[in-house]
């Protein structure tokens, strides 16, 4: 996974709330074995338009927006299905950090895993830096994960708070799966006491199939 | 004194195999559901790594969402997803994963097969690479949605990195109204706390109105609380949870039946054991729903009329409701019975079960489909197919008009040939009414089965209870 430690980039504000995955990266597209160059679908409806063309009143068609790397929104940003590929289509776009009132629980997780920072932030925290990010090409903001701060154009300083455990991942870009397997002697431990307590659990699917 | 626990703390803690530190735990496993869409860059990340599959015996695959729903033997026609469930068999088998294939009776909707089989149990941690995994929960297991890198780490490791998720209690009282169904309950529901009103949080679903509901109700119910933001949805573990698991195919048979009902029978939450949040409804409040807008909570009973935006004070609600109108083609206080429908659809992991069926015949018996309206009903897997046709009901939808189709995912969204037209407002039992959900431009009205049989007669929204 890409380490996260600074980011320092053009903020575009999308003030909409409930901003859903079917909207960062529609269905349709999910029809792929891949997870690399998902950015041509992202947002998708609105980004453009029935023929194809680009929607020039879509925010990340305009000017220095188009080299965003951070998106301010509004409340419950990700909502909806479990795809990765709504993150996947975000950084392959350039998107490093997504800060927003509020995040659905399953995109927040999945962020982490791909080196994206999801950043919650108090509602009038979140509407001082979408006016910031409405300042076009001076709408650059920096972000410090290890300070846990978000530095706006006028220099003033914000302070984010971030799971442990997540930023630590993140700053150091670890495989999480790599971390648990070194606790491969206490999950064997466990399912030798749950075949005791519950061997129903056990050897369930293999009888299954046609 | 023992501290109290909710059925999701028993859950949890009997699952905890060591803090992985800084308020996370490793959370072990039981189920792990696969199918083709969110799988196939988690194997090929095994691949790269050179991992295998640690519990080929706890994980099952099957392909539902690319799956064409008529013309089976034709095979599948559009060259995405034939890749991608052509990646899926090749990978159950260089895996070692148990498979059913598409030509079995077995086949049809992750959701609905895992319970349909036995498989999913109370107690239980169940996971897949879909967000309305929540579904199996109405067994009383907590399960959940994860996204595809977690599916490498469930596949690698069998267990997951997690946070503590919070409690919160939804209580429905009362008797639900004459035909006024379970998913008019977790409409209202939604409509009560909002698209993010569980984020955070795992959802118990308690009240005599879910004591009183069948199995396949309050499936229906925790199918949806990821649409309130919920981590997971569940039902405590009663009679009619044992009745339902009892001799399906690989639910616990003889002595193993016996030890596992005294543990299910465990699970229930203590009561006193403490809530971070509740909501109270009275069942007999409920009226059926519809969505009018582009999220579930964008809903309403079926005698209201489409929002007005000026009446919303707070201005970011108020530009969400105006680009729902806009999107969906709605004026403003229009009477919600007056919005003509040019397709219907019955099926989904929310509303496919044979229950479902019988609701949707009951109302198709005798009528027709409405001129212009194209109807489907998608059986939710082969069995539930075998079933209705084994009462009769793909007769009483064909004489009415009805397509009768193969199981799968179907129209609930826009990965096969059963896509909406552009810009077509559709009746729809399943469970999103997001922008372009069910194909570019399609405008979705979530309701019940019932209610989307009576709006396919009708050719328009309609209240069930006029129809009889």
């Amino acid at each position: 996974m890409d380490k996260f430690t600074q980011l320092t980039g053009v903020a575009a504000p999308m003030p909409m709330i409930n901003i859903d995955t079917d909207k960062i990266f529609p269905a349709i597209h999910l029809r792929t074995i891949k997870r690399t160059g998902l950015s041509k679908h992202l947002f998708e409806e609105i980004r453009f338009r029935p023929d194809g063309s680009e929607n020039p009143d879509f925010v990340l068609n305009q000017g220095p927006y188009r080299q965003a790397k951070i998106i301010v929104a509004g409340d419950n940003f990700g909502c909806g299905s479990s795809r990765e590929h709504a993150p996947w289509a975000l950084t392959d776009f350039g998107i490093r950090a997504v800060i927003a009132p509020s995040f659905a629980d399953i995109f927040y997780n999945n962020c982490f895993k791909n080196g994206l920072l999801p950043i919650a932030l108090p509602q009038e925290t979140v509407d001082k830096l979408m006016d910031d990010a409405k300042k076009g090409g001076n709408a650059v903001l920096t972000i410090d994960l290890d300070k846990q701060t978000i530095s706006r154009p006028d220099g003033e300083t914000v302070h984010f708070d971030i799971d442990p455990f997540r930023k630590h991942c993140l700053l150091n870009g670890l495989d999480d799966i790599g971390l648990t397997e070194q606790q491969g002697a206490e999950i064997a431990a466990y399912e030798q006491k749950t075949r005791g307590s519950r061997p129903w659990v056990f050897d369930l699917t293999q009888k299954a199939g046609a | 004194m023992a501290q109290l626990r909710t059925l999701f703390d028993k859950i949890w803690d009997s699952h905890v195999i060591a803090p992985a530190g800084q308020g996370t735990y490793l959370l072990y496993i039981d189920l792990h559901l696969c199918h083709e869409v969110t799988t196939p860059q988690a194997f090929e990340g095994l691949k790269l790594a050179g991992r295998k599959v640690r519990r080929p015996d706890a994980t099952i695959a099957v392909a539902d969402h690319n799956i064409p729903t008529s013309n089976r033997k034709a095979g599948i026609d559009e060259p995405e997803s034939k890749l991608q469930v052509d990646t899926l068999e090749r990978n159950v088998v260089e895996f070692g994963v148990p498979y059913i294939p598409i030509d079995s009776i077995n086949q049809g909707i992750v959701h609905i097969i895992g319970p349909e089989m036995g498989l999913s149990q109370p107690g239980m941690t169940i996971v897949c690479g879909d967000s309305h995994t929540a579904t199996h929960g109405a067994l009383g297991a907590l399960a959940f949605g994860i996204g595809t890198s977690e599916v490498e780490h469930v596949l690698a490791t069998q267990t997951l990195i997690q946070a503590h998720a919070k409690n919160m209690l939804v209580e429905v009282n009362g008797t639900l109204g004459a035909g006024v169904s379970p998913k008019d309950v977790i409409l209202a529901i939604i409509g009560k706390i909002g698209t993010a009103g569980g984020t955070g949080h795992v959802i118990e679903y308690a009240g005599s109105a879910f004591g009183a509901m069948s199995m396949e109700g309050r499936m229906t119910v925790c199918n949806m609380a990821i649409e309130s933001g919920a981590r997971a949805g569940l039902v405590a573990p009663d009679e009619i949870t044992f009745e339902y698991v009892k001799g399906r195919q690989y639910a616990p048979k003889g002595a193993a039946w016996e030890q596992a009902l005294a543990y299910w029978k465990t699970l229930p939450s203590d009561p006193g054991a403490h809530y971070d949040r509740k909501a109270v409804l009275d069942a007999g409040d409920i009226a059926p729903h519809v969505t009018w807008g582009t999220n579930p909570e964008q809903t309403a009973p079926i005698t209201g009329r489409v929002p007005d935006p000026a009446e919303i004070d707070d201005p970011l609600r108020r530009a969400a409701v105006e680009r729902a109108l806009q999107y969906m083609q709605l004026k403003p206080k229009t009477p919600l019975v007056d919005i003509p429908v040019q397709r219907v659809f019955i099926g989904s992991c929310t509303n496919s079960r044979i229950e479902d069926l019988r609701a949707a015949a009951a109302i198709a018996r005798g009528r027709k489909v409405a001129e212009g309206v194209r109807a489907m009903i998608v059986p939710g897997s082969g069995l539930v197919k075998h079933q209705a046709e084994e009462e009769g009901l793909d007769r009483v939808f064909l004489e009415a008009g009805f397509e009768w189709r193969e199981p799968g995912c179907s129209n609930c969204m826009s990965m096969n040939p059963d896509r909406a037209m552009k810009g077509e407002r559709i009746a729809s039992t399943s469970n999103r009414n997001f922008e372009g959900r069910q194909g570019p431009g399609a405008k979705t009205h979530l309701m019940g089965p019932a209610m989307a049989a009576a709006a396919a007669v009708t050719g328009r929204l309609a209240d069930v209870r006029e129809l009889g």
